[in-house]
C-alpha cells in the first residue's frame, strides 16, 4: 500500500519544499519507490531544489487534464532512481486543480510507488487543501516563530476536519512535528521559542529539528537536496527524519548551542 | 553569578513572552475552531438585546455550540446581577 505524505505548515516560506526534498530523496535512497509532487500551481519550485527545471515538459495539471499520461510528466531524479518529481505548472493557477483530479493522479501514483510526498503551497486555499486532503501523515514544518507556530496549529485544524479520512471517519491523519531553522545559541539566550517550548504548545509527535544551516543554501544553489549532503547538520538532520519516520529509533541532534557545549566541556551545569 | 550568566541576563528574553501570548491566543482560536462562524457576532448581538432590559456585563453571557451526530445546540446562558431578584442563570 502506498502512503501518501503532505509536507504543509499554512505560514510560508518555513521549508517545506526543502523538507519535500530532502525527505522524498531520503525515503528513495533507503529503497523506496517515491514520487514527490509539487502542489505549488503558478509558483513552481520543487524543480528547482531537485535541480530537474530543464527537464520539465509535462507536469501536473496536463496529467489532470489528460493532456499527457503520468509516465510523460514524471521525472526520473538524476542521483537516485527510485524517485520521481510531478512538477507543477507554471503558467495555470490553483483553479485548474480539483478534487477529482488529484484523486485520480494519485491513486495511479499509488499502484506504482510505496510514498507519495505532497509539497504542499503557503496558505490555506485550494492549493493547500488539495495538498493535505487524501494524506495518511502530515509532516508539519514549524519554525520556533509565533506566527508560523499559530499558522501550524491552525493547519492541525484542518488536517482533523477538512481532509479525507476525517469526511469518512477513517483514522485521523498521523500529524509530525519537524522544527526547522533552529538555532540553539538563539534559543539559549532567551531570544527564539525552544523545542520544549513549541511542543508544550503543539504537543505533536516530534519526527526531527533541522538547524538553521548555510547547507541548505549551498544545496539549493547547485539544486541537490540538502539530504545528499551527508556531512552537513541540516542533511544529517533530515536522515534521522526520514530514519525516524521509517520506525528506527534515533536520538535528537543539533539541538544544543556551542555556549551550552562549552560549559558542558568545562564542568559548568 | 558567573559571567556567562551575566551576558545570557543581559539579551532580552522574549521567547517567554511569545510562549505566552501563543498560548492565550491558541486556547481562544481553538475553542472558536469548526463552530460556526457567526458565533462571535451572536453573542454581541445578544448581549446587546439584553442590555436594554438588565445591565450584565460583558461576560455575563455565553454562547455554547455542541455537535453530535443527529444534532447541533446552542446553548446560551446568562448570569444576571446580584442586585436583581433572579440570582439564578437565566437559561433560554
Ligand atoms: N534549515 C534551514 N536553514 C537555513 N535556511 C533554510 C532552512 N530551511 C529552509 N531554508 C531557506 O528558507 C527559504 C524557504 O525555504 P522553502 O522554499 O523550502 O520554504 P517553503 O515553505 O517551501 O516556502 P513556500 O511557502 O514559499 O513554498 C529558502 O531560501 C531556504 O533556502
Ligand atoms: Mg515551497
Amino acid at each position: 500500500m502506498a502512503r501518501i505524505i503532505v509536507v504543509t505548515s499554512g505560514k510560508g516560506g518555513v521549508g517545506k519544499t526543502t523538507t519535500s526534498a530532502a525527505i522524498a530523496m531520503g525515503l528513495a535512497k533507503r529503497g523506496h519507490k517515491t514520487a514527490v509532487i509539487d502542489f505549488d500551481v503558478g509558483l513552481r519550485n520543487l524543480d528547482l531544489i531537485m535541480g530537474c527545471e530543464r527537464r520539465v515538459v509535462y507536469d501536473f495539471i496536463n496529467v489532470i487534464n489528460g493532456e499527457a499520461n503520468l509516465n510523460q510528466a514524471l521525472i526520473r531524479d538524476k542521483n537516485c532512481n527510485l524517485l520521481y518529481i510531478l512538477p507543477a505548472s507554471q503558467t495555470r493557477d490553483k483553479d485548474a486543480l480539483s478534487i477529482e483530479g488529484v484523486g485520480r493522479v494519485l491513486e495511479e501514483l499509488a499502484k506504482d510507488f510505496k510514498y507519495i510526498v505532497c509539497d504542499s503551497p503557503a496558505g490555506i486555499e485550494k492549493g493547500a487543501y488539495l495538498a493535505m486532503y487524501y494524506a495518511d501523515d502530515a509532516f508539519v514544518v514549524t519554525n520556533p516563530e509565533v506566527s508560523s507556530v499559530r499558522d501550524s496549529d491552525r493547519m492541525l485544524g484542518i488536517l482533523a476536519s477538512k481532509s479525507r479520512r476525517a469526511e469518512l471517519g477513517m483514522e485521523p491523519i498521523k500529524e509530525f512535528l519537524l522544527l526547522t531553522r533552529y538555532d540553539p545559541n538563539r534559543v539559549e539566550s532567551g531570544e527564539m521559542l525552544s523545542l520544549e517550548d513549541v511542543q508544550e504548545i503543539l504537543s505533536l509527535h516530534l519526527l526531527g529539528i533541522i538547524p538553521e544551516s548555510k547547507s541548505v543554501l549551498t544545496a539549493s544553489n547547485a539544486g541537490i537536496p540538502v539530504i545528499l549532503d551527508e556531512k552537513s547538520d541540516a542533511g544529517m538532520a533530515y536522515a534521522d527524519v526520514v530514519a525516524r519516520y521509517l520506525g528506527e529509533k534515533r536520538p535528537h541532534r543539533f539541538i544544543e548551542s556551542k555556549k551550552g557545549f562549552l560549559r558542558k566541556l568545562f564542568g559548568g551545569k | 553569578m558567573s559571567l556567562l550568566d551575566y551576558f545570557r541576563s543581559s539579551k532580552s528574553k522574549t521567547a517567554s513572552i511569545a510562549k505566552e501570548r501563543l498560548q492565550i491566543l491558541l486556547a481562544h482560536e481553538r475553542y472558536y475552531r469548526n463552530k460556526p462562524s457567526y458565533l462571535p457576532q451572536l453573542q454581541e448581538e445578544l448581549l446587546e438585546v439584553i442590555r436594554k432590559y438588565v445591565n450584565v456585563d460583558q461576560d455575563a453571557i455565553s454562547v455554547k455550540f455542541e455537535q453530535d451526530e443527529n444534532q447541533e445546540t446552542l446553548e446560551l446562558n446568562i448570569v444576571l446581577p446580584e442586585s436583581q431578584n433572579s440570582k439564578s442563570p437565566l437559561e433560554i
